[in-house]
């Protein structure tokens, strides 16, 4: 997800050297990677990673959290979340990505409050 | 809790992401989605209304196949239909696709506008929420115009719902981010500051961040802020872990709100309310107290909470800087950090270090632990936990630790990673020449940097050290000594080689008693180099041996003979060719007296600014600041030599500033030594007078050439005989030269013959010449057509020679064909933003080449414009913040390759000086496109 302005090209670039800077790196490695002119904190989850790409004076392990936090969010919400719920319900990820993360920065931490408001929007037709 | 079940709302859109995954190829995908996109098409086209729910599953298809990769250019419309639907599901969709593929049609954005209107206005907080995002998610001008008034009133309105508010907040500030002339918050400053009372966590976890945004652009209007921000910060910390309830994490009191609060004081200075100060001050002892306790919880997740708030407080106590009790405190506990298992806290513990250790409260705490830092250096196993070690083992040296310090910061280099050699070899030389108390540290230091690191020594490093012998008596002799020892190495590096000729050019004679080191014995010492280094390297090493000639009559003869040897006198680069000439002819027609006078000891160098201190500012690495804050007071007793030196070595001086190159690299500097002592400067004009006829008629002229780099028609050369004209013109990696061959005189030209010759072996240029006709009638003119197929970059350009009988005399004239790389330029146009990006993307050292040169001409804008534009580039407007700078851009198109290239002048019309920086992706061309544009100017 773009919170900062870039061409389709662009996007498709980044995402390439995002993979490529933090696939290699092994677990006894810190989980934030300079990149470009900011910096990248992710974490791992089984096959998946999840990155955030943050301004270089930003706090690193809140953003860290902030991701485990999110995972935790979808765990509760798809129940054991799995890729594939990930990748069949893509446009319900993007409601909870909009209900935690907005315009680049953090909306809401409370797991209860999240999950309380999707699921009233899912209840919603 | 219910879940959501996977075949949950649109099985048409299950079925279709279960065929693409089982597709086995990317041929099978593709063609999958081809039908589906006919199918959708097909569905959008047809004459049957589609209902709400078909229309939301097709869309909702697109989008999918777009994140998979692929172009979607229909379907906004149908997207746009969406949101007028009075179903949150509908409506979610077509918000969605909006924001994912947004489309810069300015009758489909006005539609989405009033769509989103509707929505703001609709009293429903699921649909504002929805409208809200869309509008933070796409952040473009056209929706600023649209909304930037209204949202303001919503976020603060009684009425409105807490969810839409925390949307409202972060909507507006990126509205303010896109377009900040377009938010205007003035009336409603006072009550957003008032959010961070708000009772609702959530709604003041979303609007610090606006106001910490606004704060740091408007300090003033938002400076109430502290007081509520501390007044807040001290509940949370105050409260027990199990206050907070929802927004507990882990058994942390709301983490994400301590830091954004902590975050928003960083934009103020210490508060002045001694009450507020108060409370803070015992927020962030707590803060540290808690660091103590034990954790509640063995969750990495508790303790990445905690610790979280934790550097967040440091970093304000930093920034305050005016604690010491906790800045020591904030020193030890990261200290403690230093030796923990995890790796991230590690990091984070040396990065915040490296600021702790520029605050005079916390430098000497810092320091104690030093030797946990130099174990981090050579023990972690990530290469940015080391770079981290590294930068602060910089930061915290000083006179006591950097001999220490120094050799820790050697030994690794090493086996240091080479993406940070070039700038730990950098951060050697700064704390090497900052800290030195004897000078023979400093170059032994230095020499073994070379020995170690040798390619990663940029010029400046070389440059700096020979400025410090050369203004420094004590440790002329040592240098000397040293260097000479250095160069017995069998294989030394280039580098190496260039101290040492320029040192013992200059100081050989410190050492030249020891029968060990006796003029022959170093002389040939450094011709055994010279075979196996550079052009630029050799002819350093002919000034130097003419500067043995100088000091030590007795090498004359042995190195007459080798100036005289073929593999000089005639070398086929001109440079080397010119020097191997008039030093020749400077030893045996000179006297010792002018001898002495031209070759001088070079006087001191005048105080400036270290050129690598400038080089690793223009870096990254936290470090330099605090060096560059120092700097002023060491600066008196690093270099003695003051202002002693006079007038020559300002006029040294003055050489040395537009190019580093020009003041080291021997006798070129006859033309500063001339000014200075206008005696002998005239007596050297003589002698190249006479000198003059025999030297040139084997060269080559040149002056034509340079004329030609940023323009393709003109005169080439020009006699009492013969004039030649060009004309030419380039397409991709090919070009088409004419020349136009005028006999000024009434009489003809016979045997005229021409040739065009490229001298190196490889080829790296195709040249095809038609033969012109052996008669040139007087006053006739012919046409030659020269076809030019560049293979490779290029530096040397092909050879034109002419000879032909006038009145029976045989005239013979070389020149050379103005070819240059930048002629197969095309030119590139690109916005700011890619401009920068891509320069970012060639930052490593050698894609980069610099000069600083004297402007030799005027410094008009329009002439320089046209410069650059004929040098073949694009010259790109408002990309360089500084409407005084130039910026361009193109890509050499040659067979075997394209090479894209960034060029950036910035004129400094007070000094009348440029800097001309060239980035490209290829080392040869960067340098060679300097060398030629620095001289257009």
């Amino acid at each position: 997800k773009w919170y900062m302005q870039f061409d389709d090209d662009e996007k498709q670039k980044l995402i390439e050297e995002v993979h490529a800077v933090v696939t290699v790196r092994d677990a006894k490695h810190t989980n934030f990677v300079e990149f470009r002119n900011f910096k990248i904190i992710y974490r791992r989850y089984a096959g998946l990673y999840f990155c955030i790409c943050v301004d270089v004076t930003d706090n690193n392990l809140a953003y860290l959290e902030g991701i485990h936090n999110f995972v935790e969010v979808l765990n509760e919400y798809f129940h054991n979340v799995c890729e594939l719920d990930l990748v069949f319900n893509f446009y319900k990820v993007y409601t909870v990505v909009d209900e935690m993360f907005l315009a680049g920065e953090i909306r809401e931490t409370s797991q209860t409050k999240v999950l309380k408001q999707l699921l009233m929007l899912q209840s919603l037709e | 809790m219910p879940a959501v079940s996977k075949g949950d709302g649109m099985r048409g859109l299950a079925v279709f992401i279960s065929d693409i995954r089982n597709c086995k190829s990317k041929e099978a995908e593709i063609k999958r989605i081809n039908k589906e996109l006919a199918n959708i098409r097909s569905k959008f086209k047809g004459d049957k209304a589609l209902d709400g729910y078909s229309k939301k599953k097709y869309v909702c298809k697109l989008l999918f196949i777009f994140l998979l990769g692929h172009d979607i250019d229909f379907g906004h419309m149908e997207a746009v239909n969406l949101l007028s639907s009075n179903k949150y599901t509908e409506k979610q969709i077509g918000y969605l696709f909006i924001s994912v593929l947004v489309n810069s049609n300015s009758e489909l954005i006005r539609l989405i506008n009033n769509a989103i209107k509707n929505d703001l206005s609709s009293r429903n907080p699921t649909f504002m929420c929805l409208a809200l995002h869309c509008i933070a998610n796409v952040g473009s001008r056209e929706m600023a115009e649209a909304f930037a008034g209204e949202i303001p009133r919503i976020l603060v309105a009684g009425d409105t719902m807490d969810s839409v508010k925390q949307s409202a907040a972060l909507c507006l500030l990126r509205l303010y981010k896109a377009s900040p002339d377009l938010v205007l918050m003035g009336e409603w400053t006072s009550r957003v500051v008032h959010l961070l009372n708000d009772q609702h966590m959530g709604v003041v976890t979303a609007a610090i961040s606006l106001i910490t945004c606004l704060s740091s652009k408007n300090p003033d209007e938002f400076k109430t802020c502290v007081s509520l921000a501390v007044s807040r910060l001290s509940r949370i910390v105050s409260s027990a872990s199990t206050d907070l309830q929802d927004y507990t994490y882990y058994f942390v009191p709301a983490p994400w709100l301590s830091c954004k609060l902590l975050r928003l004081l960083q934009c103020y200075p210490p508060p002045e309310d001694g009450a507020v100060k108060g409370r803070l001050v015992e927020c962030l002892e707590t803060i540290l107290n808690k660091a103590q306790e034990p954790p509640k919880s063995k969750k990495v997740q508790h303790s990445n909470a905690k610790n979280a708030i934790l550097f967040e407080a440091i970093s304000l106590i930093i920034h305050y800087d005016s604690e010491p009790n906790l800045l020591v405190r904030a020193c030890n506990q990261l200290g403690q950090f230093l030796q923990h298992r995890e790796t991230n806290l590690r990091y984070l513990a040396l990065e915040s270090m490296c600021t702790l250790a520029s605050s005079e409260f916390s430098h000497e705490a810092v320091k104690t632990h030093i030797e946990t830092v130099i174990n981090a250096l050579k023990t972690e196993r990530d290469v940015s936990v080391r770079q981290r070690a590294a930068d602060l083992l910089y930061a915290m040296c000083d006179r006591s630790n950097a001999k220490q310090i120094v050799a820790e910061m050697l030994s690794y280099l090493e086996t240091a990673d080479y993406s940070i050699r070039e700038e730990m070899v950098l951060k050697v030389a700064i704390l090497a020449e900052k800290y030195a108390v004897d000078y023979s540290w400093y170059v032994d230091t230095i020499l073994n940097l070379i020995r170690i690191a040798g390619d990663y020594v940029s010029e400046e490093v070389w440059y700096r050290v020979i400025q410090i012998v050369i203004n420094r008596d004590d440790v002329q002799g040592y240098a000397a000594k040293t260097v000479f020892e250095a160069l017995q190495a069998p294989a030394c590096h280039e580098n190496m080689v260039k101290v040492g000729g320029y040192i013992l050019g200059e100081f050989g004679n410190l050492i030249a008693g020891d029968p060990r080191s006796s003029p022959l014995v170093q002389f040939n010492l450094l011709h055994s180099k010279f075979h196996l280094c550079s052009v630029p390297t050799r002819a350093l090493l002919l000034s130097a041996y003419i500067k043995f000639i100088n000091l030590f009559p007795e090498t004359k003869a042995t190195i007459q003979e080798v100036l005289r040897s073929d593999s000089q006198i005639r070398n086929s680069d001109v440079e080397l060719q010119q020097r191997a000439v008039e030093y020749l002819k400077l030893s045996s027609i000179a006297s010792t007296d002018v001898l002495a006078t031209v070759l001088e000891e070079m006087p001191p160098f005048p105080e400036r600014e270290s050129s690598i201190l400038a080089k690793l500012k223009k870096k990254k690495g936290p470090g330099a600041v605090s060096v560059e804050l120092e700097d002023g007071k060491e600066r008196g007793e690093l270099n003695g030599g003051g202002d002693r030196g006079g007038d020559a070595a300002i006029a040294a001086s003055n050489a040395s500033t537009p190019s580093p190159s020009a003041d080291l690299l021997g006798l070129r500097s006859a033309a500063p030594v001339s000014g200075a002592t206008p005696s002998a400067g005239s007596l050297l004009v003589d002698v190249f007078s006479e000198a003059g006829p025999a030297a040139t008629s084997a060269g080559v002229n040149d002056d034509g050439f340079l004329r030609f780099v940023c323009k393709n028609n003109g005169v080439l050369f020009e006699n009492q005989l013969l004039q030649i004209g060009i004309k030419s013109e380039y397409r991709q990696n090919l070009g088409r030269m004419y020349l136009f061959y005028g006999n000024k005189t009434s009489v003809q030209f016979v045997s005229f013959n021409t040739t065009v010759s490229y001298e190196i072996k490889s080829r790296i240029l195709n040249v095809q010449t038609k033969t012109v006709e052996p008669l040139v009638e007087g006053g006739a003119q012919v046409q030659q057509v020269i076809n030019i197929e560049c293979l490779t970059d290029f530096i040397d350009a092909p050879l034109l020679n002419i000879k032909f009988r006038y009145g029976g005399a045989l005239q013979n004239i070389s020149l050379k064909l103005p070819v240059t790389i930048n002629k197969f330029f095309q030119p590139t146009e690109m916005a700011a933003a890619d401009f920068f990006q891509r320069w970012k993307q060639l930052s490593q050292p050698q894609q980069e080449a610099q000069k600083i040169f004297k402007a030799s001409h005027g410094m008009d804008t329009e002439v320089l414009k046209a410069k650059l534009l004929g040098l073949g580039t694009a010259l790109l407007e408002n990309v360089d913040p500084n409407p005084e700078n130039y910026v361009c851009a193109g890509v050499i198109q040659t067979k075997a390759q394209q090479v894209g290239c960034l060029l950036r002048l910035e004129p400094n019309a007070q000094a009348q000086m440029y800097r001309l920086t060239l980035r490209s992706s290829k080392d040869t061309v960067s340098q060679r496109v300097c060398d030629l544009l620095a001289e257009q100017f």
